[in-house]
């Protein structure tokens, strides 16, 4: 209750951070009060209580900035309002609300802070800070590094419970009576005599009083709503097909274009011909757009066909055409110039596992391929230019990004720029990058007036997307009694977020984290321990995938120490529990032990692997059964335990692991994006398959709430997945496959 | 050349080769019916054809003259659900959601064709329906609720 008492303030979304006084970025920029975009568009009778709830005669709207990409993010961020604002989830509205600075993640910021989740020393939580006041400062609106839950879990609970405090107190004006013996039930105040009065009915007064804020929230055994199963709020339209997605927008008049531009991702294009596309049926237009063309037609089949009629001659790629060079450059980052962090640097790895003389020293290089998000929503945004405004309607995780380049693209202020955040199909980063919504902004600035809906074909998805890093690893380690006694891993990959954020037009000082994120802080006592992050030119462009850094790192950092632990002869999952020092990651692992029986073998021609990963403050472990057939491996259970602080919501959560271990594993065995004549060689789902429903294991999850911070769980059961899966054919076969996609090495069933 | 969709007779002016996909969300506004990847290798846009599954990316417009055309706004509604989606909200199968209207047609059409159907014979059925965010487990669960469902009645 300590971390609740001091949260207990109206004031806390820039309380918290009061602690870091004289820090860089302009204090006074920080402690401004962002305005509250919510009073903009009031009517007669309404009233905003706070950023995150709305209340007019018609309704109750809860207001949830984060995207939801299919994690459930608005369900999740709905029930932590209702939970303090006394509300049924059946009697409020969702709105994902429209961009403003208002809306600033503070849990990315945490996760962006060079020190381990574990660390919570003051300078650790310094630091924090101060990334929150950068990402305050640039008003970040962003959904993403598994951030909804941590961020929105003390906001939006005291967002609800100063709603209802305030209008209570205008209950309190209205009738005389004392608002501290009222209570709150279904939307409605309750009076000390019975009678009730519709939250609805308050609205307008409770605007004229000033907000509670001094309060504070309720114990968890005191929540209706949260920690139990609800039905997400999306689930009956999801179940009966009218769910609609940005894909299904279509404005009265909308035209429909899809773009080709260079495969060459960022070469231009040369020359074109269309006179053959401009003849065909329904083909309204043939517009040229950064980097490529846009056929507008009236039907998207039409403007797909046409599209695929025009000759082009596209220009050279600006990074290496051929896969070789790609694998090169990583090779050769393994220096000194190139080392951009070694935050891990326990013991003399120098002496132990260089300098000693008759040690059991383990080897080995590790690789993992650049993987395509494809969200089966193929990339898409509808867009309406006019000379004084634009609309943009759109699936999209960074629509402060998207509104502020399109008011660059157009030159119409910002304010003018209204971005109408939709559901979206999918999209495991995708959306984070903006290449759709800003060509449909080039195509209908040349048709002003017509609302224009821009849908890219698979192929063009497929093969522009920005990929996943590519990335290598090695690893030398030393064994002695048994026991793992030195582990140097060095990592080398491109910066993502170099990559990612340079095309916003931002540079990211100092190390990228991302490049040794889920390795260089993991929680293990080894004696000689050291992870160093060695940055590689930048290749092709890419950006963030499901679990960033960690997605190719948790498996070249667990696997590695597993080839060590079986050098020791030791047993896996003993020998990292021993290695553990943090109690809650500890715990995981002896749930996945439990779960699986990993006493008990699993018995001839089969093999049992477990790994662990913490990444996004995420202690998650899994253990993975598979058995070796003549038709290759068939993966049969997988047990995961993670440390979540709070399960949100069980349903949900155990939905979301299970999702993304199958994922995870469908990448792992057959997934990867290469390039030929600096063309991506995967253009649809035959040559990207992932898992298919006959391929997948029975999944058991487990939520652990030992650890007093709460996290997401959209990204960390990626991680160790793969490393779980390596680990088991290992066990199973004797062959140690450390390169994704596994398929290169083994058969899979 | 006239369509019939969900018991809804319509006359659109297409090409005969225009996918049934584009026809029914483009020309008609039938939006439930998803396109993935226009190669057969999804199954978002499955619909039936006369009761059976087809890939609607991959059958030509004139192909579907003549046929009762059912998508899964005409299985069932939020007001009257088919067994399948009855049990799709049991179970609360859908994360994003978008593969899942091609999920269910095929999980009806096997159930009108199996209506006890095996853990292998589910998949079998399914594995040409691909969904990214894996809700697999959760698919099989909800295709084993519906054929209990569906024997009650």
């Amino acid at each position: 209750m300590g971390r609740v008492g001091t949260i207990a303030r109206r004031s806390f979304l820039v309380g918290s951070v009061a602690i870091v006084s004289g820090v860089a970025f302009g204090y006074y920029m920080y402690r401004k009060p962002s305005a509250n975009p919510l009073l903009d568009d009031l009517q007669e009778g309404e009233a905003a209580l706070t950023p995150y709830v709305k209340i007019d005669a018609s309704g109750i709207t809860l207001i949830t900035p984060r995207a939801d990409s299919g994690q459930g993010a608005y369900s999740v961020q709905a029930m932590m309002i209702a939970e303090e604002l006394d509300v049924d989830m059946d009697q409020v509205r969702v709105d994902p609300g429209v961009p403003s600075p208002a809306y600033y993640n503070t849990a990315l910021a945490a996760e962006s802070a060079p020190f381990r989740p574990t660390d919570r020393s003051t300078m650790a939580n310094t630091t924090r800070g101060v990334m929150d006041a950068v990402m305050k400062f640039t008003g970040m609106q962003m959904t993403g590094g598994s951030t909804t839950v941590p961020d929105g879990y003390e906001k939006l609970r005291m967002a609800g419970a100063v709603a209802r405090e305030t209008l209570k107190v205008a209950a309190g004006r209205r009738t005389g009576q004392d608002p501290k013996k009222m209570t709150t039930e279904r939307g409605h105040v309750i009076l000390p005599d019975g009678t009730r009065i519709a939250y609805t009915d308050l609205a307008a007064e409770a605007a004229q009083v000033e907000p509670v804020d001094h309060l504070a929230l309720r114990h968890p055994s005191r929540w209706r709503i949260m920690g139990k199963p609800m039905l997400r709020h999306d689930i009956v339209a999801k179940s009966t097909g009218t769910q609609a997605y940005g894909i299904d927008f279509e404005p009265e008049g909308a035209v429909h274009a899809t773009v080709r531009t260079n495969p060459r991702k960022g070469g231009a294009m040369l020359a074109y011909d269309a006179s053959a596309a401009e003849t065909m049926r329904g083909v309204q237009k043939v517009v040229p757009v950064t980097g490529g063309v846009a056929v507008v037609a009236d039907n998207t089949w039409r403007a797909f066909a046409a599209a695929q009629a025009i000759d082009i001659e596209w220009g050279d790629a600006p990074y290496p055409p051929q896969m070789d060079a790609h694998w090169q450059a990583l090779s050769d980052s393994f220096n000194d110039d190139q080392l951009d962090s070694r935050k891990r640097d326990d013991g003399d790895v120098a002496a132990a596992a260089y300098d000693a003389e008759d040690a059991d020293i383990v080897e080995a290089e590790y690789r993992a391929p650049y993987l395509a998000h494809a969200p089966l929503e193929p990339s898409n945004a509808t867009v309406l230019v006019t000379d004084t405004r634009v609309d943009v309607w759109s699936g999209t995780q960074v629509p402060r990004f998207v509104q502020a380049n399109i008011a660059r693209l157009t030159g119409i202020n910002v304010d003018d720029v209204h971005v109408h955040v939709q559901m979206m199909g999918g999209s495991f980063g995708q959306r984070l990058e903006d290449d759709v919504e800003r060509q449909a902004t080039e195509i209908a600035m040349q048709m002003k007036g017509t609302p224009v809906k821009l849908t890219y074909r698979r192929e063009e998805d497929m093969t522009h997307d920005h990929p996943r890093q590519i990335a290598m690893a090695r690893g030398r380690g030393v064994v002695r009694d048994g026991q793992v006694h030195a582990f140097d891993l060095g990592i080398a990959m491109p910066s993502v977020m170099s990559s990612q954020m340079g095309r916003q037009g931002w540079t990211v000082p100092g190390p990228d984290l991302q490049i040794v994120a889920g390795a260089w802080e993991q929680p293990l006592a080894i004696p000689n321990y050291r992870v160093s992050g060695y940055r590689a030119p930048e290749l092709a462009p890419i950006s963030s995938w499901r679990s960033v850094g960690a997605s190719t790192n948790g498996f070249f950092h667990d696997v590695f120490l597993d080839e060590l632990i079986h050098a020791a002869g030791a047993d896996p999952l003993e020998e990292r529990l021993r290695l553990m020092w943090h109690d809650p990651s500890r715990k995981v692992l002896e749930a996945v032990a439990e779960m699986s029986n990993w006493a008990t073998l699993p018995g001839a021609g089969r093999g049992r692997g477990v790994a662990f990963c913490t990444s996004f403050g995420v202690p998650v472990a899994e253990v993975i059964d598979v058995t070796a057939t003549p038709e290759g491996i068939r993966i049969d259970n997988v047990w995961v335990a993670a440390e979540v602080g709070r399960v949100i919501d069980p349903v949900n959560f155990e939905n979301l692991v299970q999702g993304g271990v199958i994922f995870a594993l469908g990448h792992a065995i057959n997934c990867e994006i290469t390039y030929a004549d600096g063309m991506a060689e995967q253009d649809n789902f035959y040559a990207f398959e992932g898992l298919r429903m006959r391929q997948a294991p029975k999944i058991e999850v487990r939520g652990l709430e030992n650890d007093i911070h709460v996290r997401g769980m959209g990204e960390p059961m990626v991680p160790p997945a793969a490393a779980a899966l390596s680990n088991a054919i290992f066990a199973a076969t004797g062959q140690r496959i450390r390169e994704m996609p596994m398929n290169r090495h083994i058969d899979f069933v | 050349m006239k369509l019939t969709v969900d018991g809804t007779a319509h006359e659109v002016d297409v090409e005969e080769d225009m996918p049934l996909l584009w026809v029914l969300r483009d020309e008609l506004g039938y939006k439930g019916v998803k396109y993935g990847c226009g190669v057969a290798q999804c199954g978002a846009c499955t619909v039936h054809l006369n009761g059976a599954a087809v890939r609607s990316c991959q059958t030509w417009a004139a192909d579907a003259e003549g046929a009762e055309i059912t998508t899964i706004q005409g299985l069932g509604t939020p007001d009257a659900l088919h067994a399948v989606q009855e049990a799709w909200i049991t179970h609360q199968v859908a994360q994003c959601g978008y593969c899942q209207a091609g999920q269910m047609m095929q999980a009806a059409a096997l159930l009108a064709e199996t209506p006890a159907p095996s853990d292998a014979d589910i998949d079998d059925a399914m594995s040409g329906n691909l969904c990214r965010c894996g809700t697999y487990p959760r698919i099989r669960a909800a295709v084993k609720t519906a054929a209990a469902l569906l024997s009650e009645v």
